[in-house]
């Protein structure tokens, strides 16, 4: 399995290898939140694509505004300017197209697992025999079919984010966006999450938008990383991750991992240290 | 095996002095105290108050129109049985906590789910909800007697008065708190925005609103024998001021014991009702 990405040792960023085909394009997106003290920009234009069964993450120290350009996708947050393009359509509110996975436990508590990972398909109508085979193939997914008929308030954080993850796929979305869905989870649980989406991805080939501040992850799980700025949130660079679709857990330890990984931590230590630098002169 | 062995004995070593250390007690800032020791105060909680009691009366040290015995409290309480006032008083002030409780909760639970959802909703209601909370509900006596007269509703519409106007307040506050992300995960996931208040805001509010009905229904009590107090021929809280009438301490005594024995009795209604109704709910409070 090493040999595979050794082969390919093609370091390079910025030389993405045969693109594929765009399903999302943000199109200049910007956000600004009024305050008393006039506009604040969290977000500058922006524009990324990603294509058919890409996994694309976006990495960014903490209030950069890179969950707000997720939300925006979503459809939870309008732009004040730009658009979101989804198939060539542009997106107007939220949809079950673009499922959402949030760092939040966000299971209906009040619904066994299975009852959840059903709720999308029931909400379009879909007939109980379609949606209960839906959730039994996802709850397969997620290796969670014996906790079908448990309270969520039953299952542990990682487990939740199974169902969560279940619940978003059960809906067939063209693309999945993940907000830091790993984020509260201890580190043992989060390898095993990241293992886990790595392998669901090799079956269903969803279309992933991820968000996190976590390199190793961003590194482990993508296809193309793009970095963001501190505050106000711009694109500072996109890096290819030449790893192809079949990584094994070793690929963490390897010299090419490393390797990426230091890149993008020279890319954002600066900008971490511009959000303590603000926070520091906005506090005195 | 042999070091782990020496690891073991040093441990157990190492264990000694500090069992030997003074167990740090029952003042420990939120920290569990042993169980039987739990039991143990509790039941002294009781127990005290009544030892106190026993040993006041029966001594004779406390003026017996003032402190009955509790053999007295307990013959008055079956000669009250026996008249045949008791079991309707008790019957007639369960129903009227009963119609006024309900005819609050009607109003205030969809009113206060609406405050709580829609902005529109909370500018009409909540300024003048909050005003009329801060009224102390004996102050509207005079009023609800002017309106409704000395009868049945009037007591229905003070009980109404005292807890509805609080409750649709917290039944906001409990609407309010519900994750966003919890709207936003339904809304990701194809819900319309009618789909989005009926399938998840109201049942995830549930648990809020059956523990606002659990605190309120306490408060109904109150202001039921507020009600019963000031202008009526019937209920337990009219059976105390004719005992006070006839100076019988006793009956005081009963009446009293009573409420107290009813207004338990509805807590732990709502303390075993809740995790059957909403067994998915966390625990909320004891």
């Amino acid at each position: 399995m090493l040999s595979q990405f050794r082969s390919s040792t093609r370091l390079a960023a910025m030389e993405p290898e045969t693109m594929p085909s765009p399903i999302l394009s943000l199109e200049k997106l910007s956000k600004q939140y009024p305050t008393k003290s006039g506009p604040l920009t969290v977000l500058e234009p922006t524009s990324l694509t990603v294509g058919v069964s890409e996994l694309v993450s976006i990495v960014g120290p903490s209030g950069c505004g890179k969950s707000t350009l997720l939300h925006i996708v979503g459809g939870l947050t309008t732009p004040t300017e730009g658009r979101v393009m989804l198939d060539g359509q542009e997106v107007t509110g939220p949809g079950a197209e673009r499922g959402m996975v949030f760092q939040a436990y966000t299971l209906f508590p009040w619904l066994t697992v299975r009852q959840n990972v059903q709720f999308g398909p029931k909400q379009r109508g879909a007939k109980k025999a379609e949606r209960e085979e839906l959730a039994d193939y996802f709850l397969d997914a997620v290796g969670l079919h014996g906790f079908r008929d448990h309270f969520p308030k039953q299952l542990s954080g990682g487990m939740r984010q199974r169902v969560a993850i279940a619940r978003a796929l059960a809906n067939s979305p063209r693309i999945l966006l993940m907000d830091e869905p790993f984020g509260a989870l201890d580190a043992q649980t989060r390898t095993v999450m990241q293992e886990l989406l790595l392998n669901i991805r090799s079956k269903e080939r969803t279309t992933t938008l991820f968000i996190t501040h976590d390199i190793d992850e961003a590194v482990f799980l993508s296809d193309r990383i793009f970095v963001m700025t501190a505050r106000p949130g711009r694109l500072k660079a996109e890096i290819a991750v030449p790893f192809g679709s079949d990584r094994s857990p070793d690929l963490r330890t390897s010299a090419e991992f490393f390797q990426i990984r230091a890149q993008i931590y020279d890319l954002l230590h600066s900008e971490g240290q511009a959000v303590v630098d603000a926070e520091i002169a906005a506090g005195s | 095996m042999a070091t782990i062995l020496r690891i073991q004995t040093k441990e157990a070593a190492t264990l000694r002095p500090a069992a030997r250390r003074r167990s740090p007690g029952l003042f420990q800032l939120g920290e569990d105290i042993p169980r039987g020791a739990y039991l143990m105060i509790a039941a002294a909680s009781f127990l005290l108050p009544i030892a106190l009691w026993c040993f006041l009366s029966y001594s004779g040290r406390a003026n017996a129109l003032i402190l009955p015995t509790p053999t007295h409290m307990v013959q008055a309480g079956i000669e009250m049985y026996r008249d045949g006032d008791l079991l309707p008083d008790i019957k007639i002030s369960v129903t009227r906590i009963g119609i006024g409780f309900l005819l609050s909760a009607v109003l205030a639970i969809p009113l206060g789910i609406l405050m709580g959802a829609y902005k529109f909703a909370e500018a009409a209601h909540e300024p003048f909800v909050g005003f009329i909370r801060y009224v102390p509900v004996p102050a509207l006596i005079p009023l609800v007697m002017v309106i409704a007269g000395i009868d049945e509703p009037a007591k229905i519409l003070l009980i109404f008065l005292g807890t509805y106007f609080q409750m649709v307040l917290v039944v906001a506050d409990v609407t309010r708190q519900v994750p966003k992300d919890l709207l936003n995960a339904a809304r990701t996931l194809g819900s319309s925005r009618l789909q989005v208040l009926f399938n998840v805001l109201l049942p995830a509010t549930l648990p809020g609103i059956l523990d606002t009905c659990r605190t309120m229904i306490g408060w109904a009590w109150t202001y039921l024998v507020i009600a019963e107090v000031v202008a009526t021929s019937s209920g337990l809280g009219y059976s105390i001021m004719k005992a006070q009438r006839f100076s019988r301490a006793d009956e005081i005594f009963v009446g009293i014991f009573i409420l107290g024995i009813l207004g338990l009795a509805t807590d732990m209604v709502f303390k075993i009702a809740q995790p059957r109704l909403l067994p998915w709910a966390e625990a909320q409070r004891s």
